[in-house]
């Protein structure tokens, strides 16, 4: 049972982290490929928190402000660059944070962070805990998506000159995402510290960017629901077969590559395919 | 007092002067059609209005304010409404959700505000009469790709309506429709323009310009070179040698 308890934990952690990249990516349509530098900022200031004694629910939300304003730091410095120019930007953003966490001894250097204390929560509890803020990023997803901050990310991420023309402050909106999508990054860093309790910088390598990428687009960049489905399929994936985790930057990175190329829309994109496609075979059966 | 008032405007590209000293004023309730063969500087002046290309000298003012240093979105929020030349719409919305993203301008101010607002039905109900306004409502429910050209140039105009600017600056709105298809749309504009709205209007099609236009500014090679009314100013020498050459114009007559 404890083992299933971890297995769902660790999976709703992932799609704490892939919905967060939604945010960015999938909604206001900046390519990300760098994203899992916030979970890591997030794991390494919640975890040296707790290790100072300080409560556990606050490093969380010390690791979420942080990975915010490192998030707003990356935005502003991103608001130039756009499409390739900017997933390219991104990830540079992750490998700074490597070459950074490798070297700093107070950060445990190559061997990381270990003995993060237990939040005393019991593992169900704590899976209790991690479903809760899941449901907090769904309906959070949810509100943004219903509201008029939704509708300008929708135009951003189609075309941010004409929605200039339109009289939006592009650059705002897209720090607003680059804050809320790293701040839930750096959220889900700190949970995942605390249900490891151990985490060194290759937890942060790149392809754990291009795992969380895999689950966004996979899951159809945008789609809530479809996110949720593809991170929680991709997350267990290398738990049942150790050859996936051996080769994850190959199978993800041509999962990506063939969503794009043969599904553009990932799963939420092929759902929405049949639907119209049923319904318009059964039109015309009306009509017959 | 002038609505727009751009003095002096100076644009390099390297060594090519792309406007030289050029003023013009947007007067409230005038529809200005700024004119000049390919190359002329018209679309640079315009670009120079919104704030994409940055002038080496000269001021842009709005009814005394000066906007010279002012991105985009602001100018638009103080009263620019621009339709641009090659259609843009966003294609994954409707016709009516295109302008209604114009049209909810007090929703999306501030950002983080517009987190928590929800209410669309009033911004689609206002950008149906947006779409009705310039006679594409039947198609308010079609997406971009189902809808002709012609449509999609209304559209640009409706969406730039919906923002209730003070003024229009529409770039070619007439180009690549068919003459009937331009005639009509003029018919739109100057109607817009009889109801109150000023418009600036940059167009190759001479013919509207000439029908529709109560004052003319002509452009050639980033100098204004004519200024008045459209009659008199299509009979100027210097216009008609910028528009057909000198040796042409010789040959003419």
């Amino acid at each position: 049972m404890g083992f299933e308890i971890s297995l769902l934990t660790a999976m709703m952690i992932s799609i704490i982290g892939s919905l967060s990249l939604n945010l960015i990516t999938g909604f206001c349509g900046q390519v990300s490929l760098g994203h899992v530098a916030f979970v890591g900022i997030g794991a390494y200031t919640a975890s040296l928190m707790t290790k100072a004694a300080i409560p556990f629910f606050a490093a969380l939300v010390a690791g979420m402000i942080l990975a915010g304003i490192f998030g707003i730091i990356v935005g502003l410095a991103s608001l130039r660059v756009r499409h390739d120019f900017l997933a390219i930007t991104t990830m540079g953003v992750n490998f700074v944070f490597l070459g950074f966490v490798r070297q700093q001894e107070w950060l445990g250097g190559e061997l990381g962070v270990s003995s993060i204390p237990d939040p005393g929560l019991g593992k169900l509890g704590f899976l209790a805990l991690v479903f809760g803020c899941v449901v907090l990023v769904v309906l959070l997803s949810v509100q943004i998506r219903r509201s008029w901050m939704g509708y300008v990310f929708k135009a951003i991420s189609e075309d941010e000159d004409t929605a200039s023309m339109l009289g939006l402050d592009v650059s705002q909106y897209k720090l607003i995402a680059f804050a809320l999508g790293t701040s839930l990054a750096g959220l889900a860093g700190g949970l995942y510290a605390h249900h490891v309790r151990f985490i060194y910088p290759d937890s942060f390598a790149f392809v754990e960017s291009i795992t969380l990428l895999a689950m966004v687009v996979v899951g159809g960049n945008g789609s809530i629901w479809g996110v949720i489905l593809a991170s929680a399929f991709l997350s267990l994936l290398p738990q049942w077969f150790q050859f996936v985790d051996d080769y994850k930057l190959l199978l993800y990175g041509s999962l990506l590559f063939a969503v794009m190329r043969f599904s553009p829309g990932g799963l939420a994109g092929f759902a929405q395919l049949l639907i119209n496609h049923n319904r318009k075979s059964s039109k015309s059966k009306v009509d017959k | 007092m002038s609505l727009l008032e751009i003095r002096d405007i100076s644009v390099r590209f390297g060594g090519v002067h792309a406007l030289e000293q050029v003023s013009l004023n947007l007067n409230p309730g005038e529809i200005l059609g700024l004119i000049g063969p390919n190359g002329a500087g018209k679309t640079t002046m315009l670009r120079v209005i919104t704030g994409v290309v940055k002038a080496n000298h000269g001021e842009v003012k709005l009814e005394g304010e000066l906007l010279n240093n002012l991105p985009i979105h602001v100018r638009v929020r103080k009263g620019m409404g621009f339709a641009q030349q090659i259609m843009r719409p966003f294609r994954e919305m409707t016709l009516v959700e295109n302008v209604a993203l114009a049209a909810g301008f007090k929703h999306t101010q501030y950002p983080w505000l517009s987190l928590f607002r929800f209410e669309r039905n009033e911004a689609l109900r206002e950008s149906r009469k947006w779409l009705a306004k310039v006679g594409i409502e039947d198609v308010a429910d079609s997406f971009p790709e189902a809808v002709p050209l012609g449509y999609l140039k209304r559209l640009e105009v409706a969406r730039a309506l919906a923002i209730r600017p003070r003024m229009l600056l529409l770039d070619e709105p007439l180009a690549g429709l068919n003459q009937a298809e331009a005639s009509a749309f003029a018919d739109i504009l100057f109607e817009l323009n009889h109801q109150g709205q000023t418009i600036l209007l940059i167009e190759h099609n001479l013919a509207e310009v000439r029908r529709i236009c109560t004052r003319l500014v002509v452009l050639d090679n980033g100098q204004k070179i004519a200024e008045g009314y459209p009659e008199k100013v299509l009979m100027q020498s210097s216009v008609q040698e910028a528009y057909i050459g000198k040796g042409n114009l010789n040959a003419k007559n």
